[in-house]
Order: structure tokens, then C-alpha cells, then sequence
């Protein structure tokens, strides 16, 4: 397994998918049963994930749009919610 | 017949015609009841007609009217009116002369109080349900992180910023306000082209597809919730594929949209608490798992470390590990050169053993014994030849010797037969003598018969014989010609003659010697053979 694929494929996971699989493999480290290449490579993992967690929590300035609706009814695009 | 007219003309009335009488009625029900303020059930409502315009009735335990609302008043009604709804009705009542009805046109229709509403939302409820929109099992779980939240409300008011400020608090994620009315007229069709709009996202319209839906509307009256009641509010939040949340009114407050939502939410503000976690706490479990993943693998390695360094005092150093098969390869390369040497030596050895007998001596005294053992043989050979010739000699003698009285026995055979065969010539002499004589005088004897019958004795008598000039005798004369030549034979010899002209003689030429012509010769030839062969 390639560290770059490893990361690469964890970048469409959500959170709570992330955080699972995080959880997982540091149990897995804890128990310490792991052979010693696997566990390289899920510690990369697990790097990769909480990296990926770190991203999703940090990117939290949300923005905060309005559908525009045509006469119709239909969506037309967005603009900022103004206040 | 007259007591007819006689009936009819007492009478003082004023005579109408149908379509007068139908037009005074008209105008005087419209005018009286041009505005009346009717209460009923409705009745055989099939929604708008094609028209747009509806057509049904309202009615009572007792009575039954007849009802339109048309098109442009449709639209601005504040409920949409539903079979057994009991509504107030506001309108005039026109007739229709030409069939003789009246009905009523309603311009503003309304529940006939809450109890009404109730019923309605309670019937309804209990339609939907027995489709299964409420069942249980089509809830869908929330997602542990929705990236985008929809949000369907009004764009104003209070209830978009307590949703707001909430998630600000927790979790500040991406927000798609889709902006609707949230009561009256035509509310309940907005919400539904909003939960049903943002399942049709794709992603493509620069608008991102939320992960999770909030329908949201602040507290108010049973009325101005009813948007939320609307069936097709209802059907487009069973379908929404996006989880959805409901927070309508106050916690209190049940709409038909809460018991289809995926969750329902007290308020606004707990819609938003439902829809994020807080992000603090996130963070925290991910830095948490962040130092038991480095921990873990730290401690994994140091483990490791450990175990391999343990291993690695067992494990014996390379020279311990090599000294044994050195040992061997040591003993094998020195026998190696020194097998080699011993095989060369042996080899040598040999070669020189058998070197050593290949001399000209050898040779020589190879020679010797051959050419010994040659002589013997010959030696042998001359001893059987002279054995052999000596072995023949003596048969030779023995058969010589057994030779040597052949010739004498051979000269008197000889001799006795030679002797035999002179007696036997002489007795052949005389015999062939004698049977000479006896033949000689045999034919003798012959000739001598022969001569006495030669026509040559009878030539000695005078005769002669004619031939022709091929020499064959004539015996008659009409065979010869007048100047022929022809040969006289006497019997003293031949003489030529020609045939004359004169009478022909007395032919006393017998017949006979024609056939002793052929003779003639003969005799004269045989007796000459004879002569000179004896």
C-alpha cells in the first residue's frame, strides 16, 4: 500500500467515517498485534485520517448562502445571506 | 273546455313568461343574498377543474348546495379546500335561469374553526399514515458531519438566525438558505419545491447539495402552520432523499411534517443542535486519537525495538553463524587441492608404469619370441610337409608299384588282340574277297544282259537312231521339218544330217529305243565307271 494512496483515498471520507477508521486503527495499535509493516502503514493511515478529521472541524467558517429562485420557482445560483 | 277558460279568467294575476319569472327570481336572490356567510361541510370536491375553476358543494345533516369558486379566486384562498372539510364560506348566491338553479360563489373559504382543522389534519394523518409515510423504517440517519446544510424557511425573521447562531456555536458548517413563504397562500406548495428542489441538486448548479435538510418555521396559530399540514409538504419530505429535520412551531405545536421528518426537532435552534456536533469536542477526540495513534506506534516500535534487540542477543554473529559450514569449505577446498595432486600422482603414476614398458627392447624381445614362435611354426609346418610328402610317397609307391605291371598286362592284352584281330582280318580278307568275286561275276552277268538288250546291239544290226538338234531321238517323222538338222547315231558313231524334201522312207523304225534312249548314255558312262572302278 502506498502512503500516497492512503492518503489520497481518505480525502472523501466523512467525518464520522474518519474518525471511526481512526479509531480503529488505534486500537489495533494499542492492542499491539499489528505486524510491524502493517502497522507502519495504518499509522500512516491513521495520520492521513486525523488529518483529514483536523481539515474537516477546521474548516468551520461556514459560509452562509440564499438560493436565488427565479420566477418560476427553479434555483438560480446562490448570494450571501445578507442580514 | 269553456270551464277551463272559465277557470283561468277569474284569476287577476299577472301573466310572466318563464324567462321574466326566472329573471325576477334571479335578481331578487341576488340582491338578497348578495353577500351571505354560509357554514357546511364540503361536499364532492374533485379538486379545480380544467378550467381552474372548482366545482363541489357544501352541505349539511339536512340540506345541500351547490358550490363553484372560480379560478382567480382559487389562487388567493388561504386553504386549499378538501373533501369533508368543515369550512366558513363567503360569497353571493347566483341562479341560473335557464335550468332553475342556484348555488353559491365563494370568495373566501376558511376552516370552520380549530376543531374543524383538527379533524382535518387527524383524517388526513391517518391517510398518510396507512400509506406508511410515518413508518418508522423510512427514517434516515442524520450524518455525524453534514459539510451543507439546507435550510427551508423565510429568509427573514428570527428563525434563520437562531439556526444560524446555533451552528456558529458548534459547528460552523456551509448553510443553503432556500427561501420560502412560511404561512398563507401557497406556503405549503413552496416548501415542497424547496425540500424536492434540493434533492434535485446535483452539485452541477454552483449550488452544493446539502447533507442535511432543516424545515424550520417559528411559533403561530394552528392556522398559520397549516402550510406545514399541506399533503404535498408532507409527500415531498417522505421522498427527500436528504435526511431531513422538522422544527415547526414550538415543541408543542405538531404539524404533519414532524411525523414524516427524519427527526423533529422541538425548535429551530435544536434542529440546528441536531444537525452538528460541536466542533470542540471533535477536536478533541481527534487530538485525543491523534496522541494515542503516536503513543501507540511509538509504543509499538519501541516494542518492537525491543523484541528485536532480544532476538538480536540470540541470534548468533555472523562468524558464529558461518564458522561451522567455514570449517567445511575450509577442509573441502584443502582436500580438494590435495585429492587433486594424489589423483595427478596416481595418474602419473600409471602412465609412468606403463611408459616404462614401451622400449625398443620390448619390442625386440617381442620380436624375438614372435619371430621364435614364427620359425617353430614353420619348423612344424616343414616337419608336416615332409610327413605329408613322405605319407604320399609311399602311396605313390604303393600305387606305382601296384602301376607297375599294367603295361605287361597291357601288351599281352594287346598282343591277343592284336593277334585276334589279324586272324579276324584274315578271315574278313577271304570273305570279302569271296563276296567280291560273287558280286563281280553278279554284275557281270548283268552287263552282259544289259549289253544283250542295248538298242546299240540293235544299231550293230543296222539301225539307226534320230535325234534332234537338242540331241532327243525322233521316232516320228511328222515331227520333223523340211530342212530341219537332226543327229543320226549308227552304231559306229554320230552323224549330222538335214532333213530333205523327198518321200519319206519306209519307217521301219520300231517304237521301241525310245525308251533305251535314256539308257543309251548309261551304259556307255556306267561301263566306263565300272571300268575304272575295278
Amino acid at each position: 500500500m502506498s502512503t500516497d494512496a492512503a492518503v489520497a483515498d481518505v480525502s472523501a471520507y466523512s467525518f464520522e467515517k474518519a474518525v471511526a477508521e481512526l479509531e480503529t486503527i488505534v486500537q489495533r495499535l494499542e492492542r499491539g498485534d499489528v505486524a510491524l509493516e502493517e502497522s507502519i502503514a495504518i499509522y500512516e493511515r491513521g495520520e492521513a485520517l486525523k488529518k483529514h478529521c483536523e481539515t474537516l472541524l477546521s474548516a468551520a467558517e461556514g459560509r452562509i448562502e440564499k438560493i436565488r429562485l427565479d420566477r418560476a420557482g427553479k434555483p438560480q445560483g446562490t448570494e450571501p445571506l445578507d442580514g | 273546455m269553456s270551464s277551463l277558460f272559465d277557470a283561468d279568467s277569474p284569476s287577476n294575476l299577472t301573466e310572466y313568461s318563464v324567462s321574466e319569472l326566472s329573471g325576477s327570481i334571479k335578481r331578487t336572490v341576488e340582491t338578497a343574498f348578495d353577500q351571505v356567510r354560509v357554514r357546511g361541510e364540503i361536499s364532492g370536491y374533485r379538486g379545480p377543474h380544467s378550467s381552474g375553476h372548482a366545482y363541489f358543494s357544501l352541505k349539511d345533516d339536512r340540506a345541500r348546495i351547490d358550490a363553484v369558486i372560480w379560478k382567480g379566486t382559487m389562487g388567493r384562498l388561504k386553504f386549499r379546500p378538501e373533501e369533508g372539510m368543515e369550512v366558513v364560506a363567503t360569497g353571493k348566491i347566483t341562479t341560473f335561469p335557464g335550468s332553475s338553479k342556484y348555488q353559491i360563489v365563494i370568495d373566501t373559504l376558511e376552516p370552520a374553526g380549530a376543531g374543524a382543522l383538527m379533524a382535518l389534519i387527524e383524517e388526513r394523518k391517518r391517510r398518510l399514515g396507512a400509506e406508511g409515510l410515518f413508518d418508522p423504517a423510512r427514517k434516515q440517519l442524520l450524518p455525524f458531519l453534514p459539510r451543507v446544510i439546507g435550510v427551508v424557511t423565510s429568509p427573514t425573521g428570527a428563525v434563520i438566525r437562531d439556526i444560524l447562531h446555533r451552528l456558529a456555536d458548534r459547528f460552523p458548517v456551509d448553510v443553503v438558505l432556500w427561501p420560502v413563504k412560511v404561512q398563507g397562500e401557497g406556503c405549503g406548495e413552496e416548501v415542497a419545491r424547496a425540500i424536492n428542489g434540493f434533492n434535485a441538486l446535483t452539485g452541477a448548479e454552483g449550488i452544493p447539495r446539502p447533507d442535511v435538510l432543516i424545515v424550520a418555521r417559528g411559533g403561530g396559530s394552528l392556522e398559520d402552520l397549516w402550510g406545514f399540514n399541506d399533503e404535498v409538504v408532507v409527500r415531498a419530505a417522505a421522498a427527500s432523499a436528504i435526511p431531513l429535520i422538522s422544527a415547526v412551531g414550538h415543541e408543542t405545536d405538531w404539524t404533519l411534517i414532524d411525523y414524516v421528518a427524519d427527526m423533529r426537532a422541538p425548535t429551530p435552534t435544536g434542529a440546528a443542535e441536531m444537525a452538528v456536533p460541536v466542533r470542540a469536542d471533535l477536536l478533541a477526540q481527534t487530538a485525543g486519537l491523534g496522541a494515542r495513534l503516536r503513543n501507540a506506534q511509538v509504543r509499538q516500535m519501541e516494542s518492537r525495538r525491543q523484541e528485536l534487540r532480544g532476538l538480536m542477543r540470540a541470534f548468533p554473529s555472523l562468524d558464529q553463524l558461518l564458522a561451522l559450514p567455514r570449517r567445511r569449505f575450509d577442509e573441502a577446498a584443502a582436500a580438494l587441492g590435495r585429492g587433486l595432486e594424489l589423483n595427478t600422482l596416481s595418474k602419473r603414476r600409471r602412465f609412468e608404469r606403463v611408459a616404462a614398458e614401451l622400449r625398443p627392447e620390448t619390442m625386440a624381445q617381442r620380436l624375438q619370441v614372435e619371430r621364435q614362435r614364427l620359425s617353430q611354426r614353420i619348423e612344424r609346418i616343414g616337419r608336416s610337409v615332409e610327413r605329408l610328402v613322405d605319407l604320399s610317397g609311399a602311396r605313390l609307391h604303393r600305387v606305382s608299384g601296384a602301376l607297375d605291371g599294367v603295361p605287361l598286362r597291357l601288351a599281352g592284352e594287346y598282343r591277343r588282340l592284336r593277334e585276334r584281330l589279324e586272324s579276324l582280318s584274315r578271315h574278313g580278307d577271304t570273305a570279302l574277297v569271296n563276296r567280291l568275286n560273287r558280286h563281280r561275276q553278279m554284275l557281270a552277268a548283268q552287263d552282259r544282259m544289259l549289253q544283250s538288250l542295248s538298242y546299240r546291239n540293235v544299231l550293230k544290226r543296222g539301225y539307226a537312231v534320230v535325234r534332234d538338234a537338242e540331241g532327243r531321238p525322233v521316232s516320228l517323222a511328222a515331227s520333223l521339218a523340211a530342212g530341219q538338222a537332226v543327229g543320226i547315231e549308227f552304231a559306229d558313231g554320230r552323224i549330222g544330217a538335214t532333213v530333205g524334201e523327198g518321200p519319206a522312207e519306209p519307217a521301219a523304225q520300231p517304237p521301241s529305243p525310245a525308251p533305251s534312249r535314256k539308257r543309251s548314255p548309261k551304259p556307255g558312262e556306267g561301263g566306263s565307271g565300272q571300268g575304272s572302278l575295278f
